[in-house]
This record gives C-alpha cells, sequence and structure tokens, in this order.
C-alpha cells in the first residue's frame, strides 16, 4: 500500500503529511535557547581540572592556592561527595563525580572551580597542586585480557568489563554440516558523537535543599537518577530541567556527567547558580564514544547460499568505565539475529577496561559494526560460491511473523520489499560487475529494534491537559534531541483530537512536572512513547466525548473529532466547535479534560548477558545501495548515489523519516570512510574538529542522486502502525560503502575507516600479486 | 588583565556603546554582552560554523574575530533576518524543507545562505555546496539544506520580479 492509499483509507487527517518541525521557526531565528545560552543573575563559571596521566593513583590534592585566586568562589574535589557510585547497571556500575583515590584515562575529572569568570576559573585550574602516583597502563583490550596486566578495578578480572554470551541451536554441528564456512576478522574504529553542542548545564543548590539543574539531557529522568545516587540525596529534592538540545547521539547527554555533579554541589558552596560549558576539546577527549570492536564472524552455508550457522566473537575496547557497556556488548547478538534467517547463532563479547575514555552508545549502538562484518562476508561467500549476492540475500531473508532463534518476535519486517526497491531504483542488474573499473555498486541489508525492553525502566508515559481555547499541552518524558519527538508526538495527539499539529504545544521535559519516561534513545520514543501519547490522547477524547454525545445527542460511538471540530459522522452539520465543548465540559461542568497514557511491553525480564526473549515490540528493516568511484591515484571515495530503503511502518512524518534517514545514513559514512578517534598511550592526537573529520556537504552526492524510500507495513504494535525510523537506514552503511569499493577496485578493507591509504595499500597488493 | 575598553558595535541595525576587554572574541560579545545567543559557542577555531556571522554582508566565523576588529561595520547575526517579526524567507525555507533538526547548526547556516544569494542569487548545487562547505551539520542534514537554500533562491527571485 502506498502512503497515500492509508491517508485515505484510515482517513487521517495529521498524520502521514510531510510536517515541518515544531521548534523549527525558533531555531532558524536563533531564539531557542540551548544550555549554554542561559543566564542566570549572580552565575559562576565552573571549569574541571582532568587527569594528565592514564593511570595513576591519587596521594594528595591542595587546592589552597587556587582558593586564594580573586574571582574564585569555590573548590571542589571528590571528598565533597558520598563516595558513592552511579551508573546504570547495578552491577557494574563504577562512575563517580570526580575521581577519588585513582585516576584511569587522560581526561578524567579530579577537581573542579567556580570563579566570576571562566578565565579566572581557567587560571584556578593551574593552581591546583595534585600529587599522582603513576600506575602502569593498558590500552589494547587483548593485552588488558592477560592475566599480568595492570588491573583497573578489582572487581573485574582480567580487565573483562562485562561480557555476553548466548547461543541458539547448534553452531558446532551447524557449521559441520554447511558446504562452505568462512572465517573473517573485522576491525572497527573508536568515533565520536560529533554533537556540534558541547555539554553544558547550569546547577542551583537553594538553601532549601532543593537542586535544579537546567541542563542539555536526552534523557532528563536517567539524570534524575543519576544525581540523586551520585549526591546520596533524595530523588524528590532533585529537579532536571530540559534546555534545547544541540544533537546528543547518547554522547553524554543521556546520563549524569561529572560536570552536573560540580555545578550543583559548587552551587552548594558558593549560594549561587554554577554553569558548566565544555570546549569542544574536552567533549573529544572524554569518554561516550563508539566501541571500537574486533569481530571473528565464522559462517557456514550450503552449497546454494543458506545460511546454517553463525558464530560470533567479539572484544571491544570499553575504556576506563563501564558505561551503559553492558548493553552494548549484548546488542551485536541482535545483529546476528536479524535480518536473516540462521538457526544457529552463537555468540561471546566482551568488553574490555583499558585506560582510555570509555565507550558506550552512539546512534544505533553497536548495530553499524555489527553490520559491517555480517555484510561485507556475505559478499565474499556470494563471490566465493559464485552465487549472486542479491539473491542469497533474497534466499536468506526473515518476514514478518518470524521468531529468531533467540526470541525475538518479528511482527511486520518489510525486508524483501526493501530489496526489490533499491534494486530496480539503483539499476543494480545493469551496474553490477558491469560498470567501469573505479566505480562500484555496492549494498546491505540490516534489521533494527524499535526501542530496546532490557532496562529496568522501559515503559513511556504521557500527559494531556486541554485548554479552554481548545489547544492541547502535550507532556512526556521524551525529549527532542532533533529528531522530531515534538512534532510526531504532537501530531499523534492532534490526529486523534481532531485538532492541528500548531494546536499542540511540546513541553519541555522537567522531573518536577513531565511524567516518567526514560527519555530518548534506542529508537523507542515513536513506537512506546507515541502509543503513550495516543492512549492520554484517546483518553481525553473520550472525556470530551461523553459531553459532545449529550448535547449533540448522538452516540458517542457516532463522533468524529477533526478539523477543531466535534460532529456526527452520518450529519457532519450536527456538531460543534472543539473549543466551546472543552469550555463547557471544563468550565461549566467542572470536569478538567486531562489524558493520560503509558505503554509497555510486557515485564518478562530479558538477561543482557545473553538471555532468550523478545529484545523489542518491532523491528524495522533496511536495504541500502551505494555507487562510489574510487580515485585509484589518490584512494579518495566519492558517493555517487544513495538508495535508501526502510521499513519505518508507517511514515508518521515523511519529511522526518528522510530526515533521520539522511542522518543516520551520514553519520554510518562517516565511520565508513572518514572519522577515528586516534589514541597514542591513551592521549586523544586529535580533539578537535580540524583533525577529527566528519561529513560535510560536499561529501554526500547532488541531490537528484538521493533515493529514500518508505516501505509500509503497519506494524500492529506501531501508534498508527510506526516503528523506528531513526538508527536503521544507517546499519547497513559502512558495508554496503565497503562492498562498493571492492567493486570499484578489487580492494576488500576490513579494518575501518576505509582510508584513501588503505586503498592504495590495497591496490598496491594486488598489482604486485600480479605477474 | 582586567582592563577594558570603550567600543561601539553596529549589530543588526542598532548601535552599541560597550565597554569590553580588547581580546574579547566577537562571538563573546554577541553572546554574553548582548543577548544574542543565535550565533553558537562549538569548536572555536573556525571549523564547524555554528559561529557565523555577517560582517559587511560577508560571513566570518565569529570565534575567530575580535570585537575591536568589528567597529564601523555593519553586524548582521541570524536574530537580525527577521523583520517585522516574520522570518526571513530563508529561515522559512529552512523550516520548511526539513533542513532544521537539532538546530544548533541552523543559524550559522541561515546567514551564510544569506551571504550567498545576495551575491549571487541563482547559485548552482555546487555553488550552494562550495558555500556551505565550512559548515558541520552532525544531525546530517545536508540534502535538506541544500533543497532549503534551493527554494530560498526561488522565492528571492520570484519576490524581486514580483512575482
Amino acid at each position: 500500500m502506498t502512503l497515500e492509499e492509508v491517508i485515505e483509507r484510515e482517513g487521517y487527517s495529521v498524520i502521514g503529511r510531510p510536517t515541518p518541525k515544531k521548534d523549527g521557526w525558533i531555531k532558524a531565528t536563533g531564539e531557542a535557547k540551548f544550555a549554554d545560552d542561559l543566564y542566570f543573575p549572580g552565575m559562576l563559571h565552573g571549569k574541571l581540572l582532568r587527569s594528565p596521566l592514564p593511570h595513576a593513583r591519587i596521594l594528595h590534592i591542595d587546592t589552597s592556592r587556587a582558593e586564594k585566586l580573586p574571582g574564585v568562589r569555590g573548590v571542589v574535589t571528590a571528598k565533597d561527595f558520598p563516595g558513592i557510585l552511579y551508573g546504570d547497571f547495578a552491577h557494574t556500575r563504577d562512575y563517580l563525580p570526580l575521581a577519588q583515590d585513582r585516576v584511569r584515562y587522560i581526561g578524567e575529572e579530579v577537581a573542579a572551580v567556580a570563579a566570576t569568570d571562566m578565565d579566572t576559573a581557567e587560571e584556578a585550574l593551574d593552581l591546583i597542586c595534585v600529587e599522582y602516583e603513576p600506575l602502569p597502563a593498558v590500552f589494547s583490550p587483548e593485552e588488558a585480557m592477560q592475566p599480568e596486566a595492570p588491573q583497573l578495578y578489582d572487581r573485574a578480572p582480567n580487565n573483562i568489563a562485562s561480557k555476553s554470551e548466548f547461543h541458539y541451536g547448534d553452531v558446532e554441528k551447524g557449521l559441520a554440516e554447511s558446504d562452505y564456512v568462512r572465517e573473517d576478522t573485522f576491525e572497527t574504529q573508536s568515533m565520536k558523537q560529533g554533537m556540534l553542542e558541547p555539554h553544558a548545564c547550569v546547577g542551583l543548590w537553594e538553601g532549601s535543599g532543593k537542586i535544579t539543574l537546567w541542563s542539555c539531557k536526552s534523557s532528563p529522568y536517567v539524570v534524575w537518577r543519576h544525581l540523586a545516587m551520585g549526591l546520596g540525596v533524595d530523588p524528590g529534592n532533585i529537579r532536571v530541567i530540559q534546555t534545547y538540545i544541540g544533537g546528543s547521539f547518547s554522547g553524554g547527554k543521556q546520563e549524569g556527567m561529572p560536570m552536573d555533579f560540580c555545578a550543583v554541589i559548587l552551587s552548594k558552596k558558593t549560594g549561587r547558580p554554577v554553569k558548566f560549558v565544555h570546549t569542544m576539546d574536552e567533549v573529544l577527549v572524554i569518554g561516550h564514544m563508539r566501541h571500537s570492536m574486533k569481530i571473528r564472524l565464522k559462517t557456514g552455508v550450503k552449497r546454494d547460499g543458506t545460511l546454517v550457522a553463525q558464530h560470533c566473537r567479539i572484544i571491544a575496547n570499553g575504556g576506563a568505565h563501564a558505561s551503559i557497556g553492558q548493553l552494548s556488548i549484548f546488542l551485536p547478538g541482535l545483529g546476528l539475529n536479524l535480518p536473516y534467517r540462521v538457526p544457529n547463532v552463537q555468540m561471546e563479547s566482551y568488553r574490555i577496561y583499558t585506560n582510555t575514555g570509555f565507550a558506550g552508545a552512539l546512534r544505533s549502538h553497536t548495530q553499524p559494526q555489527i553490520c559491517f562484518a555480517r555484510e561485507s562476508q556475505i559478499e565474499m561467500i556470494a563471490k566465493e560460491l559464485d552465487l549472486d549476492p542479491v539473491e542469497m540475500r533474497r534466499k536468506n531473508a526473515r518476514a514478518g511473523g518470524d521468531v529468531t532463534p533467540s526470541g525475538f518476535k518479528l511482527g511486520t519486517f518489510g525486508f524483501l520489499d526493501g530489496l526489490d526497491r533499491v534494486i530496480e531504483a539503483s539499476g543494480w542488474r545493469e551496474k553490477y560487475g558491469k560498470l567501469p573499473r573505479g566505480r562500484g555498486i555496492g549494498m546491505a541489508g540490516s534489521g533494527m529494534i524499535s526501542g530496546a525492553r532490557l532496562m529496568s525502566h522501559s515503559a513511556s508515559s504521557a500527559q494531556i491537559k486541554i485548554r479552554e481555547d481548545g489547544t492541547v499541552a502535550l507532556m512526556t518524558g521524551s525529549a527532542d534531541i532533533g529528531q522530531g519527538a515534538d512534532t510526531v508526538l504532537s501530531m499523534i495527539a492532534a490526529e486523534v483530537l481532531g485538532v492541528r499539529v500548531d494546536d499542540v504545544t511540546y513541553a519541555m521535559i522537567d522531573s518536577d512536572v513531565t511524567p516518567l519516561d526514560p527519555g530518548a534513545f534506542s529508537s523507542r520514543v515513536t513506537l512506546w512513547t507515541g502509543n503513550a501519547v495516543k492512549q492520554a490522547a484517546e483518553d481525553a477524547r473520550k472525556q470530551l466525548e461523553e459531553v459532545a454525545a449529550q448535547k449533540l445527542k448522538a452516540d458517542p460511538k457516532h463522533l468524529v473529532f477533526r478539523d477543531r471540530r466535534v460532529y456526527v459522522r452520518h450529519d457532519p452539520q450536527r456538531g460543534m466547535d472543539f473549543a466551546s465543548l472543552v469550555r463547557s465540559t471544563q468550565n461549566r461542568l467542572g470536569h478538567p479534560v486531562m489524558g493520560q497514557g503509558s505503554y509497555t511491553s510486557g515485564d518478562e525480564p530479558i538477561a543482557v548477558q545473553g538471555g532468550y526473549g523478545n529484545a523489542s515490540p518491532a523491528y524495522s528493516a533496511s536495504v541500502v545501495v551505494v555507487e562510489v568511484e574510487v580515485d585509484e591515484e589518490t584512494g579518495h571515495v566519492t558517493l555517487a548515489g544513495i538508495w535508501n530503503a526502510s521499513d519505518c511502518g508507517f511514515p508518521l512524518n515523511p519529511m522526518a523519516v528522510a530526515g533521520q534517514s539522511m542522518g543516520a545514513f551520514t553519520m554510518s559514512m562517516g565511520q565508513a570512510l572518514y572519522e577515528n578517534l586516534i589514541r597514542i598511550e591513551g592521549q586523544v592526537m586529535n580533539p578537535s574538529f580540524r583533525d577529527y573529520k566528519m561529513p560535510l556537504i560536499v561529501d554526500l552526492p547532488k541531490v537528484e542522486n538521493v533515493h529514500l524510500f518508505d516501505i509500509i507495513t503497519n506494524d500492529p504494535n506501531g501508534p498508527f502502525g510506526a516503528k523506528e525510523a531513526g538508527q536503521g537506514p544507517g546499519d547497513g552503511v559502512i558495508a554496503a560503502l565497503a562492498n562498493a569499493i571492492y567493486n570499484a577496485t578489487g580492494v576488500r578493507v576490513k579494518s575501518l575507516p576505509i582510508s584513501p591509504s588503505k586503498i592504495l595499500s590495497g591496490l598496491e597488493e594486488s598489482r604486485s600479486n600480479k605477474p | 588583565m582586567k582592563q577594558r575598553v570603550p567600543i561601539s558595535l553596529t549589530v543588526n541595525g542598532e548601535i552599541h556603546e560597550l565597554f569590553i576587554p580588547p581580546w574579547q572574541l566577537l562571538l563573546d560579545t554577541l553572546r554574553d554582552e548582548l543577548g544574542l545567543t543565535g550565533a553558537k559557542r562549538c569548536c572555536i577555531e573556525g571549523q564547524c560554523g555554528a559561529c557565523t556571522v555577517l560582517i559587511d554582508g560577508k560571513p566570518i566565523n565569529s570565534c575567530l574575530y575580535l570585537t575591536i576588529e568589528a567597529q564601523n561595520q555593519e553586524i548582521v547575526t541570524a536574530e537580525g533576518l527577521v523583520e517585522d517579526g516574520k522570518p526571513h524567507p530563508i529561515q522559512k525555507a529552512f523550516v520548511e524543507r526539513g533542513a532544521v533538526q537539532c538546530g544548533f547548526c541552523t543559524p550559522g547556516l541561515v546567514v551564510a545562505t544569506k551571504a550567498l544569494l545576495d551575491q549571487n542569487p541563482n547559485p548552482t548545487e555546487d555553488e550552494i555546496r562550495i558555500a556551505l562547505s565550512g559548515h558541520l551539520c552532525r544531525c546530517g542534514a545536508y540534502v535538506q539544506i541544500t533543497e532549503a537554500v534551493m527554494a530560498a533562491a526561488r522565492e528571492t527571485a520570484q519576490k524581486e520580479v514580483g512575482v
């Protein structure tokens, strides 16, 4: 079914139409206030002192000289905090607001200063004297796993921060019964989220004990919990208020950070609001980055290309803290289970502590890495067996209704539709193997969850209040991070209540006011929070229906809410204005119209160490084709065309879906071709956008060569059939580029980024191999 | 080190008499003294374009420009493109074409587009790409940004011929 057919059939008045972002105007005019744009009278400026050593004991910290500097109002160290670990999974929790007796990476926060201006705060940092006793450090995960390696934490022998192991079916038997078995090792690099807005916050600790943090947080309730944990105070005393967010990608804005703790504790000490803003250098040096991984993938297939067994072993560099790594190291198993039918799967994955900045989530948490390995290898297998790579994927593709070996229940899964669309649109059959040398085409497939149900807090909630002018106040706990949560959730409410998108206001998250919700991550917002919003709007509509039915002398079931009116379906003249219905209900009858809704997808837990169970209420499917041109003199790759099809269930806001699809694509393209956080002995060598290269406008193909396709499957678990759209479309991109570069040059690169030098040395090698 | 100098600065058509440290960046003056926070503090080394403002019609990185150098020049920020409370056609095109996601790069891109279209009302796609190649958009809305600039160019051209 096409988009238009669904809109027509369902009679949608709001959803399905490209809708500009609600906050677009104030962002384009510069009016929107991001965290660093906040100013409070009497506000102090904070700065953090960081460890210059990768691993050391802290013997003594002398802050006295800094405290005496005119303009300095307060200095704090670990002693100012209760020493309680905070973080996500209880069994791996290892964050402290400031390092207590040991530092474990260059850049770790050791002390903080608040001063009347930024220059004074920076000057004061130089006056803090920290006496360190250097300890042996370890930087590579393989070395860190050796028994004699320096240990980062007593609780983690061999520096294994977390591991995940699962085995479904019988891989050994499957490999034995395969006609062809192939094993490859793929390496992926450390990559930064690269959001343009540096972390920033303002903390205020009032005399009453009330603690407020204003910050660009994508998951304000997670921050709220973290602050309560690390400060050792009752969560009820803490209020987290979200500002506009200049990109998140899980780059730290999803959790409590040292700057947040220091802002509030320095406010307690000084009696003034305290603001912290990271420099971009700090953003790039501190933790929060994509895990670099070594992925060993062994796959067994039948002669005809039928996948029989896959065995995957992953070693990931976790850096100096656990972060959300227990989840990170489980999620590659998700990639193994999707999008192909492999009856026997096994994975052992280890996340290793090293003395480097810690890794965590980044847009499409670990999926692009596992897709790079799997989709590159499928291509190599197809070549070995002289099979068509498209047909090999088609033969093994999953479809709606499938249950994976580890228990994922696929409701809808439009993989094959997507495959057909991109193969046809890209002219694959005319191009594959037929393009001139230096020009190539490549593809990859992927599947993605619509929100993981693996955390202790997965459920979403929403509240709606209708004002007497008929406008709607919508509140959830899912922050808009630019992905368009404000707009798509408002569209859902507007559709149900029969008002316009402009009639709905979307509240900033405020932990004192807005309902509990874990926040914006894991591609969960549209489906989870969307369902909660739909339910809240239906609840509010029901309250109005009862009054309207009486006034219009009609059966509530026959009422239509549309275009700011409520009317009887078979007699549209018999109706009333939405706003006057609200006024009658609230102001005359005394029934305030307030709807509430929530969504969860069952409470049977899944062990993140590798347990059986349905990881998400819905799964998206994506297939991407790219065409490249490789300059064999320079190794430079030019992207000539993109064809990307994604099954988002139903595109509630096609404009946002296209934005998300290209956003995910562009980020993966950066990882494939350019980005790499280079570290030598734990020191970040490129902490600047001058040297950390992200895609620019000139790196994308021209507009006419970008083709996006929404595959409509109307998932039964999604609000109005919708699934995720923000991450899946990027999952296969790295592999598609690797495959296209191989197609263009015959050079197969199995480590990221696929830099010009790797392509050139591959070309050199193939030349020297020829007689 | 705390000395300040008096300067006169023309921003968005308004004259401001200020007393600032001579080393203060134009970006910091705009944001911290004048409350014009549309120009964003990001890389502070001229790599991302988020702090872009116009000086005498030319786009510059205000993070690499001393305030005292901007005296006797016309400074225009994203806020200054709004006329009579109405967003500029460029701002409108960015919103309507889906070129705004997180919006952190948007004010800089909007003023850079203004400079481009003032100088070249009918740019080719290549000219747009080159003009905006100093601007990072990590949300990856480059295709939508290109379309927005094309739409704004069409709109501006139509206005000029009185359609």
